[in-house]
């Protein structure tokens, strides 16, 4: 299992457009990928469980996957958060 | 339509109540294979009176009221030579409103050109404009696509997609669950009034019928009553079904529109993949709604995110408040900015 720690950088938070963005990416690998936020874990594939996390401006997440391609899938995803999912 | 659209072919127009020309032949049967070229009309007064610049000579020429009078006014002044010039222009044919009569003088110059005499029960404006209809519909653009079309809620649907994807079988459902077909296979498109496209069997005659693969050909009229089929419907929506591939990206949030060319026209389209177990029909259906939604001005991914964008902006300034009026509240952890 791969973990990373990571933080919302783009003003808007997870919105549905960065949501469709990182389902996209982790549906590209066949490992498990789930983010947890607090206390609530959900599945990263699940666009509507992402958006009902409610990750705003500055929050903290942890990206964690589990499967054949784990760690290049926690860093693909890591780098989208990065990026502020190309918004501002 | 044949390449040719002749007279004949405009009195056998299948046309009914608010449509219908009415239209009679009175002679110059011979003409009937002329060739209408132009989906237009004109009143020849000017011809009438004896100038003949600019005369629409290739159109369907109208006798209303005026015209015919003064053809009664020429015949007692026993002059024919406007007339004669007429029918030395290739005038596809003469149509005389009212349910009048040429003089028999005109009758006589016509047949002996060759050119139809038709008569109409209608006044001349409302001929006019039906006629224009009529003529616009048979000169429409239009393509003959492979697709299934149906109605669904009321809204076209156009299903496309390759052979043996589950088109025929997909509409066979959509029947069942009290929805319409209008055509199986090959689907007629016309586009009327520049941006309607309208969708009908390419041929009317087949009627209602379809092929389902380990059945064979099936009539749909019959099996499931008249309610269930429809001639021709506008296109609002085009489906296209593919067979599920892992490497694709499907729309997952449905905020973008995306839309099909067809005859210059643009038309709302959605990429369905087709897979064991996901209900196709019932995705259609959901499509049609969702469409219809769309077209009163609710945009359910739209509203959807607006709402998204709403919570966060405002658990970010709950956030900032707990942080700035309760400094020692454990729950609002310290944030470098």
């Amino acid at each position: 299992m791969t973990e990373k720690q990571v933080t919302i950088r783009n003003r808007a938070g997870i919105h549905a457009r960065p949501a469709a963005l990182i389902v996209q990416t982790a549906s590209s690998f066949s490992s498990k990928v789930f983010l947890k936020k607090d206390h609530e874990t959900i599945n990263a594939k699940s666009i509507m469980g992402i958006i009902t996390l409610g990750a705003g401006y500055n929050s903290e997440l942890t990206i964690t996957a589990e499967g054949p391609d784990e760690e290049s899938a926690v860093e693909t995803l890591a780098r989208l958060f990065e990026n502020r999912f190309e918004e501002e | 339509m044949s390449a040719r659209f002749t007279v004949l072919d405009l009195l056998n127009l299948d046309l009914r109540e608010h449509n219908a020309l009415e239209l009679v032949c009175l002679g110059g049967r011979p003409g009937l294979e002329r060739e209408i070229a132009v989906p237009d009309l004109n009143r020849p007064g000017l011809a009438l009176s004896g100038f003949f610049e600019n005369f629409g000579s290739d159109r369907v020429q109208i006798f209303g009221r005026g015209e015919t009078a003064y053809l009664h006014q020429l015949d007692k002044e026993r002059r024919t030579d406007t007339i004669e010039e007429i029918f030395r222009h290739p005038v596809p044919c003469v149509i005389f409103t009212h349910q009048q009569r040429p003089t028999d003088s005109f009758f006589e110059i016509a047949e002996r050109g060759n050119c139809p005499i038709l008569q109409t029960s209608l006044p001349s404006s409302e001929f006019s404009s039906r006629l224009i209809r009529a003529l616009s519909n048979v000169f429409a653009a239009r393509e003959v696509v492979h697709g299934t079309l149906v109605e669904v809620f009321g809204l076209g649907v156009l299903l496309l997609g390759d052979s043996g994807v589950g088109k025929s079988e997909t509409a066979l459902e959509l029947i069942e669950r009290g929805h319409r077909l209008v055509a199986d296979d090959s689907v007629q498109i016309r586009c009327v009034a520049g941006n309607i496209l309208l969708g009908q069997g390419a041929h009317r005659s087949l009627g209602h019928h379809m092929e389902i693969r380990g059945l064979g050909i099936i009539n749909v009229t019959h099996l499931f009553g008249v309610g269930s089929i429809r001639d021709s419907k506008q296109i609002q929506l085009v489906v296209e079904l593919e067979e599920w591939d892992n490497g694709v990206d499907y729309d997952r949030f449905g905020e973008e529109e995306s839309t099909t060319e067809i005859l210059g026209v643009h038309v709302p389209d959605a990429r369905i993949p087709v897979k064991p177990g996901r209900n196709i029909p019932i995705i259609i259906e959901t499509a049609a709604m969702n469409e219809r939604l769309k077209s009163m001005g609710y945009y359910s991914a739209k509203e959807f995110n607006q709402s998204v964008l709403k919570w966060l902006e405002s658990e970010n300034a709950r956030k900032l408040y707990l942080r700035g009026y309760r400094p020692f509240d454990e729950s609002a952890e310290p944030e470098e900015e």
